[in-house]
């Protein structure tokens, strides 16, 4: 058994199927870490050339990590629907890709395909194409949700205000969150990662968003990025829970280290609906993810991480979710070693979860001790903004002064919006204008627009 | 496109600055930063930079102990350079074999380990570790816990510390590390606390407080909660995600009680 491809002389054998997508996967540090990446680049050419002639529906046959052992695998083999993939289904990896690139998969066709697409078949796929096809491909892919207003709609991206405080401390935040409200972000939500995990805290930081949100009736949703066990918790004891946060990966162990299972996510789902406090539909669960978590939680079963990574979007699928947000250069060098590879895996993370179905968006970042900048950062939402990512990050400055990284900033999202024409959310491009915060173009109006705003502050002082 | 915005009035947005360490009310040239704060940005990144290669001083930071009348040992972990140390952190999570060996001859019945740990910034351990050791001392000794010898330990990942803690025989441990460097905060401090160490643990089966520094969390609070999830901890035998914070009442409590000195 086993995988043979010739190049010349020499001759090269993948001895399953773990081991044929692991070194077919384009260079990454946290793929050597684990020990699974190719030993050369011809032996990862020789991967490449045998992945592109395995039958798509081997992934139905032969999972990469044993159904018996791990519940993503039963998710993803149990929830697979045959008759979205029968277009597909006899089709090669290689051919595949050639077809997504053609004129036949048009968005209409990629929206009925997404729910046969396993997270196997779109790393494999992904693994032969060049980062134009993520591109091309990725931005035919349109994947629609709302919860207080609408995203992923053509033409638009949206951006969370990420307002996190060193330790949390309520005026802190709301200073930031007007700053980028006056920025015109905020439509994706507005969404703090507490430095404490304690709920009386996570409750009053819930009722300052809630706060901002009735006072300016803007057409958005709030979230503290807290364990879903903590959102459970802090509904049953009455606070304004709009949206349910929960870090996720692509094996069972590797949720078991997050503290998480499906079934807990089904609760944190359930909790939520109970609210009701959706307008314009029910879409609240927010997921966030990232290449090498399961690595780090030594759950990885000898599966390269790109392929575990689109398997968190199965995960992720499962639930309806408003937003799913890869944290793409977070977990450091290890994992992605520079610029290079967090951009790369930046569009194959946005690729993947589009072609499934997901509301992508990428939290498009680096830290310190990775070799990586800003500039690298402006090439990546460059692409990812042609790709038509559903949102970004609006840290202030780029700086998240809380988790100690850098990310996108309130003018990065200006930047992108002037050189790609990018609109925001429709409900929140009205609320904008009607706050003239922007003018009828969208830009920032002239004056210092939305000085309303600065009403919070006051009313807090007073 | 016309010049740069003017700024804003006196009184109002840029007012919104003195609130949050965050870069806010940064102005802007059309949809772009205005050049002093690409430049200074630019910097802060240069710092940074700098900060996580900066040599660590292990001997200094037993000096600060030894001033407080605590014993230590020093530790490397797996990890022989700071390049392994970025590429490799399963090294980064093991003791070398001699440094488990030293750990496994002070072996004893201790309540609770503390392991210090240059992590990504030294300078965060040179400046901040001793401080918050010395604020916690008196929680200890009112709970009467028993303390094993310091743990120094070079190149060392929070996973390190299940493995100190377990070659002494400890029944709690926490690791004080220096986290990744922020462009604001070059200096800080995480403290992972974890029940009954022992190799294999991940990150569920700790509690965790970041940002310990003076311009953080200060010194005297870290030590109260900590002291509280220390507490909780033995009281409930587990830390991680079954153990939530809730030092906050407690420590309203203390305040008004007068057992939280001012920092």
């Amino acid at each position: 058994m086993g995988y043979r491809v010739a190049i010349g002389t020499r001759s090269y054998l993948f001895s399953d199927l773990k081991e044929l997508m692991a070194k077919a996967t384009p260079p990454r540090s946290g793929d050597r870490l684990a020990g699974l990446a190719a030993d050369s680049l011809e032996e990862m050419m020789a991967a490449k050339i045998a992945l592109a002639d395995l039958p798509l529906r081997t992934f139905l046959h032969e999972a990469l990590i044993p159904y018996e052992a791990d519940e993503v695998t039963r998710l993803i083999i149990d929830g697979h629907d045959a008759v979205a993939f029968a277009p597909i289904a006899s089709l090669t990896v290689g051919a595949f890709r050639d077809w997504l690139c053609s004129a036949a998969a048009t968005t209409a066709v990629l929206a009925r395909l997404a729910p046969g697409i396993t997270p196997e078949m779109a790393a494999a796929v992904s693994k032969l194409m060049r980062n134009q096809d993520l591109i091309l491909v990725a931005r035919k892919c349109r994947v629609v949700t709302r919860f207080r207003n609408t995203l992923g709609l053509p033409g638009r991206m949206a951006v969370r205000i990420q307002p996190n405080h060193p330790t949390d401390d309520a005026a802190g935040i709301l200073a930031s969150t007007i700053d980028g409200l006056r920025y015109g972000c905020g439509d994706a939500v507005i969404g703090i990662n507490p430095a404490s995990d304690s709920t009386a805290r996570i409750g009053e930081l819930l009722r300052l968003l809630d706060g901002v949100i009735a006072r300016f009736d803007i057409p958005t949703q709030a979230c503290i990025l807290t364990h879903v066990t903590s959102s459970i918790a802090l509904i049953e004891q009455g606070a304004p829970v709009d949206l349910v946060f929960q870090s996720v990966a692509g094996t069972q162990a590797a949720n078991a280290s997050f503290g998480v299972t499906l079934a807990l996510l089904q609760e944190g789902l359930e909790a939520g609906r109970s609210q009701k406090r959706g307008t314009v539909g029910d879409n609240l669960m927010y997921f966030e993810t990232g290449q090498g978590a399961a690595l780090s939680a030594n759950a990885h079963h000898g599966v390269d991480q790109q392929t575990l990574e689109a398997r968190a979007y199965a995960v992720c699928r499962a639930y309806q979710p408003l937003l799913v947000n890869t944290v793409v250069g977070f977990i450091g060098p290890e994992y992605l070693y520079d610029g290079k590879q967090i951009i790369r895996a930046g569009l194959e993370d946005h690729f993947c979860g589009k072609l499934m179905g997901v509301p992508m968006g990428c939290d498009i970042c680096y830290t310190n001790h990775a070799e990586a900048d800003q500039d690298d950062m402006d090439t990546l939402l460059t692409l990812l903004g042609t790709a038509g990512v559903n949102f970004i990050m609006g840290v202030p400055g780029a700086d998240d002064v809380m988790l100690n990284y850098q990310s996108t900033s309130f003018h990065d999202q200006l930047y992108i919006r002037e050189v790609l024409g990018l609109r925001r959310a429709p409900e929140f491009e009205d609320w904008l204008l009607r706050m003239d915060i922007t003018d009828a173009t969208g830009r920032l109006s002239a004056g210092q627009g939305g000085p309303a705003l600065l009403a919070a502050m006051q009313d807090r002082a007073a | 496109m016309s010049g740069p915005e003017k700024p804003p009035a006196p009184g109002r947005f840029a007012d919104l600055a003195r609130l949050t360490p965050a870069r806010i009310a940064l102005g802007r040239t059309g949809a772009s930063l205005p050049m002093r704060e690409v430049l200074r940005f630019g910097l802060a990144h240069a710092q940074a930079r700098d900060a996580v290669h900066a040599p660590f001083r292990p001997e200094e930071v037993a000096a600060a102990l030894a001033r407080l009348g605590i014993e230590t040992l020093a530790v490397e972990s797996a990890a022989r350079s700071r390049a392994d140390y970025l590429r490799r952190p399963d090294w980064g999570r093991s003791l070398s074999p001699e440094s488990l060996a030293a750990s496994h001859a002070r072996r004893g019945r201790f309540d609770l380990a503390i392991v210090v740990a240059d992590g990504l910034s030294s300078t965060a351990i040179h400046q901040n570790a001793a401080p918050l050791v010395e604020a916690l001392l008196p929680f200890l000794r009112r709970h009467s816990l028993s303390l094993a010898p310091i743990v120094i330990a070079s190149q060392a990942r929070v996973a390190l510390g299940d493995a100190a803690g377990q070659a002494l025989g400890a029944r709690m441990v926490l690791v004080l590390i220096g986290e990744r460097p922020g462009l604001s905060s070059p200096d800080s401090l995480g403290a992972y606390l974890t029940f009954a160490p022992r190799i294999g643990l991940t990150d569920e089966a700790r509690n965790c407080i970041s940002n310990i520094r003076p311009g953080g969390l200060g010194f005297a609070e870290a030590a109260f909660k900590l002291a509280w999830l220390i507490d909780q901890g033995f009281r409930r035998a587990l830390t991680g995600v079954g153990l939530k914070d809730e030092s906050a009442a407690a420590l309203e409590a203390g305040a008004a009680a007068g057992l939280i000195p001012e920092d």
